[in-house]
């Protein structure tokens, strides 16, 4: 079992270490190497030592104190950028040098391919870049006499890791899947703009010296990176990558498909109900399950901050919220019809975003948003419960009436975008990753129109007609 | 070796093999001709389990190439279309890389690389990276790299194309020993003689589908008639009537000569002779009118283009 293991993974290094030593036979990617790893370190040490004396002379020395491990980290981030170009062509670019055929007729399996493929772009970068993170620190020290604090530096070493994995195995996807370099290169912003993102937020967190959350960064990137791994070897497929030639959008074949998928055999509507429908709730019961218990899990975080972020004591008392809640239902005129068709549609708010961000994070971020909300509830309840007051009446008066109808919609929407947002992470037997997407979206959508939408929309005439009055009967009382 | 079943593959719509049968056994040389864009290369990847027949099944050196993918591809030395080399790496390290991804052990696998660089005239260049070859070079490359792991089943896709005549006489000598070592090999080729000179088989591929095969002397009877003589005379005819036997078939005449088709030439020839110089004419010489793989090409692909149907 081992030896076959071993033996595998050695097929995996056979692929790495030619690729390697390719690299390194072209200049095109030596000379940024040296220049990032030599000059960039030692012109960030210069302009640490000139940004902190600078700095001192107007007595802010905080800026300065925190501008060097900012700097730290881009040193370590600037060589890492190297293996996206890298990446982005190491199956394209040898398709289009007409020299992958070769390589997929060996007797190498897929995943062996893609992992050498993807340790190649990986592993020149990263070593790149720890040699410069060495050579900054030791500048650094000399000028100015800093070393960072031992986690900071395990966090920068893996932060930087995880950059580059996510980074590399987010472009060995897009290379699997471009027809050319060309293509490879513009559908390579879909990488560059998260990750700019993503360095943006680390850079405040640097600068907050909030170090402890840079973890929730790591974790979350390994996560991400787990998943592109993943769909890469999910996804990665000879006929595909010998077969596609063209990158045009065929609109119509994408419609074609769509309606395949949403309307299935159905001849009335009442058969889509039963057929399609039903058949796309069965599908979603693993999702179903998993939201069920991201709910109760958002729920207990919630909670949890409530011991952390303490709510003053005088906003806590309970007549005072009773009052406030009542008469703000009068002053707002609730019981409309506008208002059912205001919430309603800020729910449906609330799901097209989740869904565009389920979109881009494998579902990730799609059922954050859903269960921000959720959150909110527990903490909100934890903190009256701290105060001593009663959550359950909280919960009966102000969630729990239109809860009935919203709360299982919000399950089945989050199960919907998970499945939509995992599909690229599932392998897709005899489909296209194209078709498994388009299926997975119709079944999105038959889930959307034929559940989530009813249930918002019966779950906005409740919150709007039946809960104020709860709330009213209920919190008058007190 | 190579059996293949209604082995059928589509792209979207299009049907680019379509219910192949085919059975190389051990020894032999399959020619596959067709013109461009016929299904060859399409064949050759599904044999290499790099495409998934959409319908069919092939069995590759006894493995199932959609069942036993790796083991196919262990199984097999492909000579691609393009060479598909690694223009920066030199010779020896290209072939090197190949023999561990074919988990040749070090010593047999150097061994074997200095030998078929040997053997193609390449010893010489072994440390010249690759994009210094000429075409020629770079395709005797590729079909090192092919034979490296000594696989039962080699199947080459224009083994010969841009080489000079002598490189390509020397890669067609290498097929031809390949052979007589029980191999099973397929060649996909423009070049009719050399397909001619090398396979045991050939098969006419077209549309997708086996339109004529056979062993070349087969399909030259079947598709251009009986095997065509040519009488020299000493003498002009000078309205002599010829007479010959119920089995011959007068072609055309001439001044002094005349050709005539028979499928028995030794019970024919003879009596053709005999008549002529009972006659008192003196014959010149006899000889048989060569045909060539060309012709029983054309003639199929002609036939099938006013005929779709007619061989398929």
């Amino acid at each position: 079992m081992l030896e076959t293991a071993n033996r595998q993974f050695f097929g995996v290094l056979i692929i790495t270490r030619r690729e390697v030593r390719d690299q390194l036979r072209d200049w095109r990617i030596i000379f940024p190497i040296v220049i990032l790893t030599l000059f960039f370190p030692g012109l960030m040490n210069f302009t640490a030592q000139r940004a902190v004396s600078f700095v001192q002379r107007y007595g802010a020395p905080i800026v300065g104190d925190r501008l060097i491990p900012f700097l730290l980290l881009i040193v370590g981030f600037f060589p890492i950028s190297v293996s996206l170009v890298i990446a982005l062509e190491s199956f394209v670019g040898e398709k289009e040098r007409l020299s992958i055929e070769p390589l997929l007729s060996s007797p190498l399996s897929d995943w062996q391919i893609y992992l050498g493929k993807l340790f190649a772009a990986l592993v020149p970068p990263l070593l790149t870049s720890y040699l410069g993170i060495t050579v900054y620190l030791i500048g650094v020290y000399k000028q100015v006499g800093w070393s960072p604090p031992t986690i900071l530096l395990v966090q920068v070493i893996l932060l930087t890791l995880m950059q580059a994995l996510v980074m590399v195995s987010g472009a060995v996807v897009v290379s699997t899947q471009a027809t050319s370099v060309r293509s490879a290169n513009l559908l390579a912003s879909f990488i560059i703009i998260p990750m700019a993102l993503l360095i943006q937020g680390e850079a405040i967190i640097m600068f907050w010296a909030r170090y402890s959350a840079l973890w929730w960064v790591i974790i979350g990137e390994i996560f991400i990176a787990g998943l592109l791994v993943r769909t890469g070897i999910a996804h990665f497929n000879r006929e595909e990558l010998l077969g596609r030639e063209l990158d045009t959008l065929n609109l119509g074949w994408m419609f074609q498909e769509f309606k395949r998928g949403f309307l299935g055999d159905a001849q009335n509507p009442i058969k889509w109900y039963k057929d399609e429908v039903g058949g796309a709730l069965q599908v979603l019961r693993s999702p179903v399950l998993i939201i069920a218990i991201a709910f109760m899990v958002a729920l207990w975080i919630g909670m949890q901050q409530a011991k952390i972020f303490v709510l003053p004591v005088e906003l806590l008392n309970w007549k005072n919220l009773s009052q406030g809640f009542i008469q703000g239902i009068n002053e707002y005129h609730f019981f409309t019809v506008s208002n059912v068709g205001s919430v309603w549609l800020h729910n449906l708010r609330a799901v097209a975003l989740a869904t565009v961000l389920g979109i881009f994070s494998f579902g990730v971020l799609g059922i954050i948003v859903l269960l921000v909300p959720v959150m909110l509830i527990g903490y909100f309840m934890a903190s009256l419960a701290n105060a001593g007051l009663p959550p359950q009446t909280f919960l009966t008066a102000l969630v729990l009436p239109h809860g009935i109808l919203e709360i299982p919609a919000i399950i089945l929407a989050g199960a919907a975008i998970l499945r939509l947002g995992a599909t690229l992470a599932a392998p897709a037997q005899d489909k296209t990753i194209g078709e498994a997407w388009l299926h997975s979206f119709a079944d999105w959508m038959k889930i959307m129109i034929g559940l989530v939408l009813p249930l918002f929309l019966g779950a906005a005439v409740l919150e709007v007609f039946v809960t104020p009055r709860i709330a009213m009967w209920l919190l008058s009382g007190y | 070796m190579i059996v293949t079943q209604d082995l059928a593959k589509q792209f979207d719509d299009f049907w680019a093999v379509d219910g192949i049968n085919l059975k190389v056994g051990a020894g032999q040389v399959l020619a596959l001709l067709g013109p461009n864009g016929a299904g060859k290369t399409t064949t050759i990847r599904m044999l290499t389990s790099i495409l998934r027949p959409t319908r069919g099944e092939a069995i590759v050196a006894g493995f199932d190439v959609v069942k036993q993918p790796e083991k196919v591809r262990a199984a097999v030395g492909v000579l691609t279309e393009q060479h598909g080399l690694y223009g920066r790496m030199p010779a020896f390290e290209y072939l090197d890389f190949f023999g561990q991804l074919y988990g040749i052990d070090p010593a047999r696998r150097h061994e074997r690389i200095k030998r078929l660089l040997e053997d193609f005239g390449l010893s010489d260049y072994r440390a010249r990276r690759i994009s210094e070859y000429s075409k020629g070079m770079r395709q005797k490359l590729a079909l090192a790299r092919a034979l490296l792991h000594n696989p039962p089943v080699l199947l080459l896709d224009e083994p010969t194309s841009a080489m000079d005549p002598e490189s390509a006489h020397l890669v067609r000598t290498a097929i031809r020993e390949l052979r007589s070592a029980s191999r099973a090999v397929i060649i996909c080729t423009h070049n009719l003689a050399e397909a001619e000179e090398l396979a045991d088989q050939i098969a006419i591929i077209r549309l997708g589908k086996i339109i004529a095969s056979g062993t070349p002397e087969a399909l030259k009877m079947s598709l251009l008639g009986p095997v065509e003589y040519e009488v020299r005379l000493g003498s002009a005819l000078n309205g002599f009537e010829l007479n010959l036997p119920s089995q011959a078939n007068l072609r055309i005449r001439g001044e002094n000569w005349f050709r005539f088709q028979t499928s028995y030439p030794a019970t024919v020839n003879p009596l053709i002779l005999r008549d002529l110089l009972d006659h008192g004419l003196s014959v010149v010489g006899l000889q048989e009118i060569p045909r060539s793989l060309e012709q029983v090409y054309m003639n199929v692909i002609n036939s099938s283009l006013e005929s779709p149907e007619l061989h398929a």
